[in-house]
């Protein structure tokens, strides 16, 4: 790869000159030293897309995707986030015409997979730009540089296609032109001469940001304006009621902002994200709904438990197939084909329940849902409505009282589990602990961060082994369950039932070992330095 | 990464012309190309208007205290590299076998050139007239060896001596293949001299390169004839050459 232009925008101050004269003034300062002749033929059209999947993870990796289309195909160039090339490979027929799963071999998928899979790659920004050059000659009459003007249009995806961010969908911006030295190979100190001749240039200024930033920014939009964590503005002086109420409509918008993912069936993530942000609601209503109107929290604590009732089918056949390379790789007497009519069986399963998942998506009962409660919520947060109490608890006081209250709950119900105990009593257990976690992070804005990582770490590694404990147990049951259906649907060869066992069996193995490790996770969280840990949470709130 | 050398024991025979136009014409075709002008003349330097000078001359490269990577430039043209003459390869023989400590000075060359191989498609050297350690070097890291002969009896008896000298090494052999050069339709024996080594040596390029006065424009317009004058006889004739070698 050639060395990286180094980039320059003109941006004339407002009244000030128009962007031509600013050229001509740039062009004048490169005569200085060098002939500046232009390059032969006519401008060039560029056209890139930049990509990444809906939650920003290349982005959030430091990288930018951008596909170049050239022609016969396409050219996909990895980035770090400052525009320093980190791979790139040709492609042709590519992305499909739904945002796409996978890449075609070569360096850019062997650098991306690992960090999208198994999130879709989609389209977040388009830019046109015709590009002109002008070489600059050394008294020889070579050419030891070139200048690259770029000028910018870019333009948000179509409506719906990557974000549910309709507001902004399908804008466009024209970007101030941008202009680069693009060094000769041998000739550096040429292309820094010239770049520093440009400097000296008033109204030209080093480009600060990445095309695929400023295009971002000219069009209103901030990179990794997506998140499915929990951040809601809210302060320990605010009263409760106006906290819960930010922190719901913060999860609704959450939800809301999945749904057009999960209708598209873009990629397995978006319903995921939605059902941890109906879980997180439920969670709050359940904990925290006390500040709320009894009523309103009353109706929705049964409209929410239907929603998420809704999604856990396709959600479970989406955990099934997205686990099922690792599984047939688990198979020791069976073979990975003997599996495949389950693969296809559980296919088909997932193709009847998403239909029936996206209906009840479009329907009247999840619009009122949505629309009502964020009318309700929306009334709450402004008008600062906290039930019949004279003087409302702080969000605070909240936090302390509720999060005190779940750890305390948390431990009693802990120490009471012994190795006799039934799977159950550990289920309730995961139960409790994901409420804690979910309350730890709604708050997380009034907590100390160094104490706050402190008892969720304690916490995660708990709730990591009551996860492997009960996930093993709820597969062990769903595959005797999909055995059953599969028989019923004539659909189960002996194979596929003998290596459906040998996968149970695993299941059981997992889920003894999960069950050996609790004591010992259970006693650090609940022993004496986790009981220190919460102790410096609460008491040293910020 | 393909390795072309033009060589000829003789001078004034077409090699850097050649050498200057195939390259560019290979990278036209969008095949990474560099341009090893190791001629201290610097002829094909100066056709690209790259000074002749290398930092830390001949021996650097030599020695391998500097890499061939340091030396490259990149010409007027995309795809095509060069690296530059330099006086001090008039020394070149008495370098490579100082710098030797293998027992092998004759493949130094084409242990240099190896780390470009993921860099480049194709290689040309362009050699300097002679029959030396240098040009030795050049014929064993060479893939083909482009020979331009100027259609007369002697030129005929030196490609027998080349072609017997290649048939005795030991190990990798470049494939020779001859061009006539520098012909000049209007002389009786370049004409029967052509033709007669066409027919008895199957080896030798159907396309002869016709002595025309605008190749020798190129020393004046700096550029190769097949960028400043496309579509002129000598720059069809390089690109059915080229169409040969490349084939």
């Amino acid at each position: 790869m050639s060395p990286g232009p180094q980039g320059f925008v003109l941006a004339a101050p407002t009244g000030g000159e128009p962007v031509q004269d600013l050229l001509s003034d740039a062009l004048a300062a490169l005569s200085q030293a060098f002939t500046v002749t232009p390059e032969a033929g006519a401008p060039s059209a560029r056209r890139r897309t930049w990509l990444d999947t809906f939650d920003w993870r290349l982005y959030r990796a430091g990288l930018t995707l951008e596909l170049e289309r050239v022609t016969r195909g396409g050219r996909l160039l990895l980035s770090n986030v400052d525009g320093t090339p980190q791979a790139e490979q040709p492609v042709t027929g590519w992305p499909p015409r739904r945002p796409a799963l996978d890449v075609p071999p070569g360096p850019v998928r062997d650098r991306i997979m690992a960090l999208i899979s198994p999130r879709a790659l989609l389209p977040i920004v388009r830019a046109i730009s015709t590009v002109s050059v002008a070489r600059l000659l050394n008294a020889d009459g070579k050419t030891v540089a070139r200048l690259v003007a770029d000028h910018i249009t870019a333009t948000t995806v179509a409506a719906g296609t990557a974000t549910a961010d309709t507001a902004s969908a399908g804008t466009t911006a024209e970007l101030p032109l941008r202009l680069a030295i693009a060094e000769v190979r041998g000739y550096p100190g040429q292309a820094r001469r010239a770049a520093a001749l440009l400097t000296g240039v008033p109204g030209v200024s080093r480009a600060g940001q990445s095309v695929f930033t400023a295009a971002l920014s000219a069009l209103g939009r901030h990179p990794a304006d997506y998140t499915s964590g929990v951040d809601a503005e809210i302060t320990a002086s605010m009263p409760a009621s106006v906290a819960v109420a930010r922190l719901l409509l913060r999860l609704l918008d959450t939800l809301e902002q999945n749904v057009d993912g999960v209708l598209r069936d873009i990629d397995t993530e978006f319903l995921h994200d939605l059902r941890v942000a109906v879980r997180r609601t439920r969670s709050a209503i359940k904990l925290l709904g006390g500040v709320l109107p009894a009523d309103l929290a009353e109706h929705y604590k049964t409209e929410f438990k239907w929603l998420g009732d809704l999604t856990t089918p396709t959600r479970d056949l989406d955990v099934h197939l997205l686990g099922f390379g690792p599984m047939t790789a688990q198979l020791v007497a069976a073979s990975p084909a003997d599996l495949e009519p389950l693969r296809a069986f559980l296919v088909r399963r997932r193709v009847r329940e998403f239909r029936r998942l996206a209906a009840a998506l479009r329907g009247p009962r999840f619009r009122a849902i949505t629309e009502d409660w964020r009318k309700a919520l929306l009334q709450i947060r402004d008008a600062g409505v906290s039930g019949k109490r004279r003087r409302p608890p702080t969000a605070a006081e909240l936090a302390l009282s509720t999060t005190g209250r779940t750890f305390r709950r948390i431990v009693a119900h802990g120490a009471a589990i012994t190795p006799d105990s039934p799977p159950e009593s550990l289920h309730d257990l995961r139960k409790r602990a994901k409420e804690l976690r979910y309350l730890l992070e709604f708050f997380a804005p009034l907590h100390d961060p160094v104490a706050y990582r402190k008892v969720v770490g304690d916490l995660k590694a708990l709730q990591d082994c009551l996860g492997a404990f009960q996930d093993s147990q709820v597969q062990r049951e769903e595959i005797h369950a999909l055995a059953d259906a599969m028989l019923a649907e004539r659909a189960a060869p002996a194979a596929t039932l003998l290596a459906m066992g040998e996968i149970a069996a695993k299941l059981t193995l997992s889920q003894a070992e999960a069950r050996e490790d609790f004591a010992l996770r259970f006693a650090r969280f609940a022993g004496s330095a986790g009981q220190e840990h919460i102790r410096v949470l609460l008491e040293g709130r910020r | 990464m393909k390795i072309f050398a033009t060589y000829n024991i003789k001078g004034g025979v077409g090699k850097t012309t050649a050498a200057v136009n195939l390259a560019h014409l290979s990278a036209a075709d969008g095949d990474r190309t560099l341009l090893w002008d190791l001629d201290p003349q610097g002829a094909a330097s100066f056709l690209f208007r790259i000074k002749p000078r290398v930092k830390g001359g001949g021996k650097a490269l030599i020695r391998g205290t500097r890499t061939l990577d340091d030396a490259i430039k990149g010409t007027d043209f995309d795809h095509l590299d060069l690296i530059p003459a330099d006086f001090t390869y008039r020394n070149m023989d008495l370098l490579l076998g100082a710098a030797d400590k293998t027992g092998k000075p004759t493949r130094k060359l084409a242990q240099l050139l190896r780390p470009l191989a993921a860099e480049y498609d194709h290689v040309f050297l362009d050699c300097p007239p002679s029959i030396s350690l240098v040009s030795e070097n050049v014929m064993h890291a060479a893939d083909v060896l482009l020979v331009p002969l100027i259609p007369t009896t002697l030129s005929v008896r030196t490609l027998d001596q080349l072609t017997e000298f290649v048939a005795g090494f030991n190990g990798h052999r470049p494939e020779v293949r001859p061009f006539f050069s520098m012909v000049d339709r209007r002389k009786k024996l370049h004409q029967e001299i052509t033709k007669d080594l066409m027919a008895e040596r199957p080896g030798v390029a159907a396309t002869p390169i016709p002595s025309l006065s605008l190749t020798e424009r190129m020393a004046v317009e700096r550029a190769p004839v097949t960028a400043f004058a496309p579509r002129s006889q000598a720059a069809r004739a390089y690109r059915a050459l080229w169409s040969e070698f490349s084939a």
